[in-house]
This record gives C-alpha cells, structure tokens and sequence, in this order.
C-alpha cells in the first residue's frame, strides 16, 4: 500500500509517512554512502580511480533508494529493506578492507 | 490491498510520486531557485566580468598576463600562502587572481598588461559563480546546503517522471489563462522539453562537490590521509610547506614555456604560487581546460627558488578522465558559443521550472479550498524570493555603474548592494498582499533591468556590451506583459470585492 492510498489524516498515516522518509533520506544516503566505500574498495583500477569512478556510480543509487522507500508495500518493510541492504554493503566493505 | 489490480497499484505508485515530487521540490524549492538562476547566469560569467570592467580593454596573452600578474603580487602582497591565478582566455581579458595579504583572503581581476587591480574593482561574474554553490554560507554549510538541495533536485525530476502519465504529449500541451491548468502545463512543458539537460546538470552538479558530499569513497579507499589522495589525483601537482626563510621567487616566464611544451596545443590555464617569497615556494602549472570536456588534463610543477621542473603529468588515466569528464560536463569551460547559448537556455528552463513548481504548490491548493497559513506564508515568500534573487542581480549590475571608483572594499559594496535589494524585495512580499505584491515587485525588477542596460551604457557597440544590455531588456520586455496582466486583473476585480464581501 502506498503513501496517498491512505486516508491523509491521523497518526497512522503520519506514521507512515514518518518511517518511509526515514528510510528515504537518512536511509537513502547510508546506502549511497556504502555502496561508494564497497565500490572504492573493490572496482579493479588503481585506488584513486576506483574511488572516483565508485563516487560516480553511487549517486544515482540515493534517489533509487528514496524512491523505493515511497513505494515499497509497507513502511516497515522499507526500513527494514533499507537496513538490510546497508548491512550487506557494510559487510561487503569490511570484508574488502582498505587497499594499500 | 495485496490482490488489487496492477492498474490500482500503478496509480498509488504515481500518486505517491507525485506527492514525493512536491515535498522534495517545496522544501529547499527557493534555494534551488536561488542556485539555478545564478548558475544559468555562471553561464557567461566572463561575459558578465566584461560588462562590469568595461575600462579594461587590454588584452595579452595568456603568459605575459601571468607574468604581469606574478610582478605585481610579488611586490604588493604580504606574508601570502598562495596566489591562485586564472590566465585571460577567449572570453575573459582579466587575470582572475584569488590570494591572501597580512591575513586577508582576496579575489581581485588584475589588468593583462600592467599586473595590477582593476580600475573598477567588483567580483563580477565570480559572484554568481561563487553564490551558486556557496549560498554566501561561510564554508563547509553553504557548500552542503547546495548538496542537499541538488540531491532533492534530482529526487524531485526522477519522481517527477514517475509521476507523468504522458510525458511526450506534455512538451505540447499549454492552455494558457486556466489557472493551475495553465501553471501546470508550463511547469511539464519547461520540466520535460530539457530533461535530459536538468539531470544532467543535477548529477554533475552533485558529483564537483563530491568531496563534501560524499566523501565516503575517499575514506574507504584511504582512511582518514586525503593528501594521499589529492597527490595521486594530481601526481603532477607537488606540495611543500613553507620553510620560513626568505627567497626570491624565479622567474615565472621560463616556467610557463617549459608547461606550454607540455600541453602542446592548450593554452597556459591557471598557475598556483605556493609559499611565494621563501624557499619552499613551488608553481604548479595547469593547462587551459577550454578545449577538452575533461577538466583538468595534467600539470607541471616548478621549485619556485631555481625555477627547475620538480615534476610533470599528462593526465590519461580512464577512471580519473572519466570523472574529470563528468565534471567538466558541469562546467561548462570547453563549450563553443552555441553550446553555452543552450546551457543557457536549458537553466533557464530549470530555473522557471521551479518557479512555477513553487507557485503551482499554492495555486493548486488554493482551487481546492482556502489556503491555510502555512500556505499564505508560503505564496508570499515566494513573491518575494522569485523576483527578489533577480532583482538582487540586477541591483548588483546598478551598484557596478554608479558606485565611485575610488571606494574602499568597493567590490564587497556591490555585493552588499545586491543582497539588500534581495532581502527589501522578500520582505515587501511578505508585507503586501500578493495582489499588490507581484505587479509591484515584477514591475521593480523590469526597471532595474532597464536601468542596468541604459547605464551600460545603451550605446556601447562593443559585442559583449551590446549582447548583454540587449539580454537585460529583453527580460524587461518579457516582463511586461505579464506585470500588465497583472495590474489588468486587479482594476477588474476592484467592483467585484465590493458586492461580495467575505469571498
């Protein structure tokens, strides 16, 4: 269900609205963020390439994310889709490590 | 809601673009107006630069300027930590110099022949440039509130799409005087004509403060030692720190011939002087990016004591020309005459885009029931900051002609003059009702866009001269029919009120 398909007044639509830009913003750029600190550290060119070509490629994925937040089916399976992605990226960046 | 029809959820799903695109739009829709209109005017920031020092009409080329430049600052700057030197090129005959004397950051043009400031000291077209992106924000907020801004940018054309049902049909479709019919027809038409062009300039636009923004690549890649990164984005770019003991500076002539054998068929661009006047002091030399999209292709540095080449770099390497690309792409310096004529043109298209985005906002609401406060407040603010910002250039243009040449910190009063026009204009929309407030406030702004052409004065023939006084009337002409609707309407509603009282 998505935002508007609700009635625009009280706390559950507020909610709903509140969770879903939380994923959206907040969200959003954790995801952009680790998905250029994944990129930087495993795109195979020289380190300060993969940095700029992974800066590159990461800024679309925030308004892909904000996107997503406003249409997924729920505001809680936004968040928490959100909040899955960014761990994987996360976890995916660590394992990387930092290039020499 | 899980089994409804694919066509309810396809219906939801725009909704909830649409209401996406508002609220991203709305909320930092006057500092996108305010970063737009000053980046389309960026455009022909030189060209601007022109008409404000119309004395100056010496031209050298891009070495001997430098080297004049180098001369004067050698002996009327003190304690400097670096002169930053752009050379004079097609567009521009200045040397653009920013440096630091006893303490004090400067930005002044300096003369291509003599070295010196200019007789009529303004920052020109460089107060735009640096507006555009800084906010007049002490650094690093101005710069992130233009990161989010553009960020919401971007949100607000991708959901803007979303939420069209026939994006085609729309460049077409304009039915004039039907209220928010007529408003939204022109903000689709304005959005969708240069789409391509606002996402473009959106995307590139974040990516040239991508250091601030986004710094999260660097910091992966190289933890918390960023110079490691700067030198290996500019091997060729060789820093030293200041040693504290005295020494003259080498001559600069040598320096920029051995560079232009480097670059080859590029032009001279910009010179760094770090640490000028001691032992420590290195020039680093850039090549003139007008003539490749990539910006900044390579550079050559120079001990500033012996005047020897330290090291030199042709920069070739795809990821970093890939950026440099990207990024240049957002500047705009390789474009040929036509091409800026429709950078231009396309930020303009953004700049209205917003514009009647914003008035859209109330004018939709309004259809529907009457506006709350929040929305009254709203209608005029945006009266005020829709022709207050280009009612503030205009008055920066003014404050250019009849400010005296002889004034301390005369540039930084053009400034000023231009930022309380601005800020008289926000606050007389606020004050008068928009019936009142529109005609009064747009008819300002076409005066003073006449005023600044008739200053220019109206009988220059010169091309730069001629071109731009003819832009400022135009946009006076452009204007009036609009104010003349304006004041129409309000002499027709007059009797009406009086019947019917409370509406």
């Amino acid at each position: 269900m998505t935002v508007s398909a609700r009635r625009h007044t009280g706390w559950r639509y507020r909610g709903n609205v509140a969770l879903r830009t939380l994923a959206g913003s907040v969200g959003a750029y954790l995801v952009m963020a680790l998905t250029a600190a994944l990129l930087a550290r495993t795109l195979p060119m020289s380190r300060v390439e993969a940095v700029a070509v992974a800066t590159m490629i990461a800024y679309p994925v925030a308004p892909a994310v904000t996107i997503w937040a406003f249409m997924a089916s729920g505001p809680w399976r936004a968040l928490a889709g959100v909040a899955g992605i960014a761990g994987l990226l996360a976890l995916g960046a660590w394992v990387a490590g930092q290039p020499a | 809601m899980r089994g409804s029809a694919p066509a309810a959820i396809r219906d939801g799903a725009r909704q909830s673009m649409a209401w996406l695109h508002g609220w991203t739009g709305l909320l930092l829709g006057h500092v996108l107006f305010i970063m737009c209109l000053t980046g389309t005017l960026t455009v022909f920031k030189d060209e601007i630069g022109r008409w404000m020092r119309p004395e100056t009409t010496a031209i050298a080329s891009p070495a001997d300027a430098i080297v004049a430049a180098t001369r004067w600052l050698e002996d009327n700057s003190k304690g400097s930590a670096g002169w930053y030197l752009t050379a004079p090129h097609a567009h521009q005959n200045v040397v653009q110099a920013t440096y630091d004397s006893d303490g004090a950051y400067l930005t002044r043009a300096l003369d291509p022949v003599s070295g010196a400031p200019v007789a009529r000291e303004t920052l020109g077209g460089e107060f735009f440039y640096r507006l555009h992106f800084e906010l007049e924000l002490p650094y690093p907020w101005g710069r992130l509130l233009a990161s989010l801004a553009a960020m919401m940018m971007l949100i607000a054309l991708v959901t803007g799409i979303i939420a069209h049902k026939r994006i085609f049909k729309d460049i077409f479709t304009f039915r004039p005087a039907k209220g928010q019919r007529s408003w939204l027809d022109g903000h689709n038409a304005l959005g969708v004509l240069a789409l391509p062009f606002h996402i473009m300039i959106t995307f590139t636009g974040l990516l040239t403060l991508a250091s601030i923004n986004l710094p999260w690549g660097i910091v992966a890649g190289y933890g918390t030692d960023v110079a490691a990164m700067y030198s290996d984005l500019a091997p060729g770019s060789v820093t030293r720190a200041a040693t504290g003991e005295k020494a003259p500076l080498a001559p600069i002539a040598p320096m920029l011939a051995t560079a232009q054998r480097q670059f080859g068929e590029a032009p001279i661009g910009r010179v760094y002087v770090f640490n000028p006047g001691d032992t420590g002091a290195v020039v680093v030399v850039y090549p003139s990016d007008a003539k490749a999209i990539g910006y900044m292709p390579g550079e050559v540095s120079f001990d500033g004591v012996t005047g020897r080449m330290i090291k030199g770099w042709t920069e070739n390497r795809p990821g970093v020309r890939a950026f440099q690309t990207v990024y240049g792409l957002h500047m705009a310096r390789f474009a040929p005459d036509v091409t800026r004529w429709l950078y231009f043109l396309g930020g303009a298209m953004l700049t209205m885009a917003i514009a009647t985005g914003m008035i859209l906002w109330t004018v939709k609401r309004r259809e529907r029931a009457p506006l709350s406060l929040g929305n009254r407040l709203l209608e005029r603010i945006n009266i005020g900051m829709l022709t207050g910002v280009p009612i503030g250039a205009a008055a920066f243009l003014i404050a250019n002609r009849l400010l005296p040449l002889d004034m301390a910190a005369r540039a930084e009063a053009e400034v000023s003059v231009a930022l309380w026009s601005a800020s008289g204009a926000v606050l007389a929309g606020l004050l008068l009702p928009s019936a009142l407030g529109w005609p009064l406030l747009l008819g300002l702004l076409a005066l003073a866009c006449t005023v600044a052409a008739l200053l220019g004065p109206i009988w220059a023939v010169e091309p730069v001269m001629l071109t731009m006084n003819l832009m400022l009337l135009a946009v006076a002409a452009a204007l009036a029919p609009v104010i003349l609707r304006h004041v129409r309407r309000r002499v027709a509603a007059a009797p009406v009120r009086r019947r019917a009282v409370p509406a």
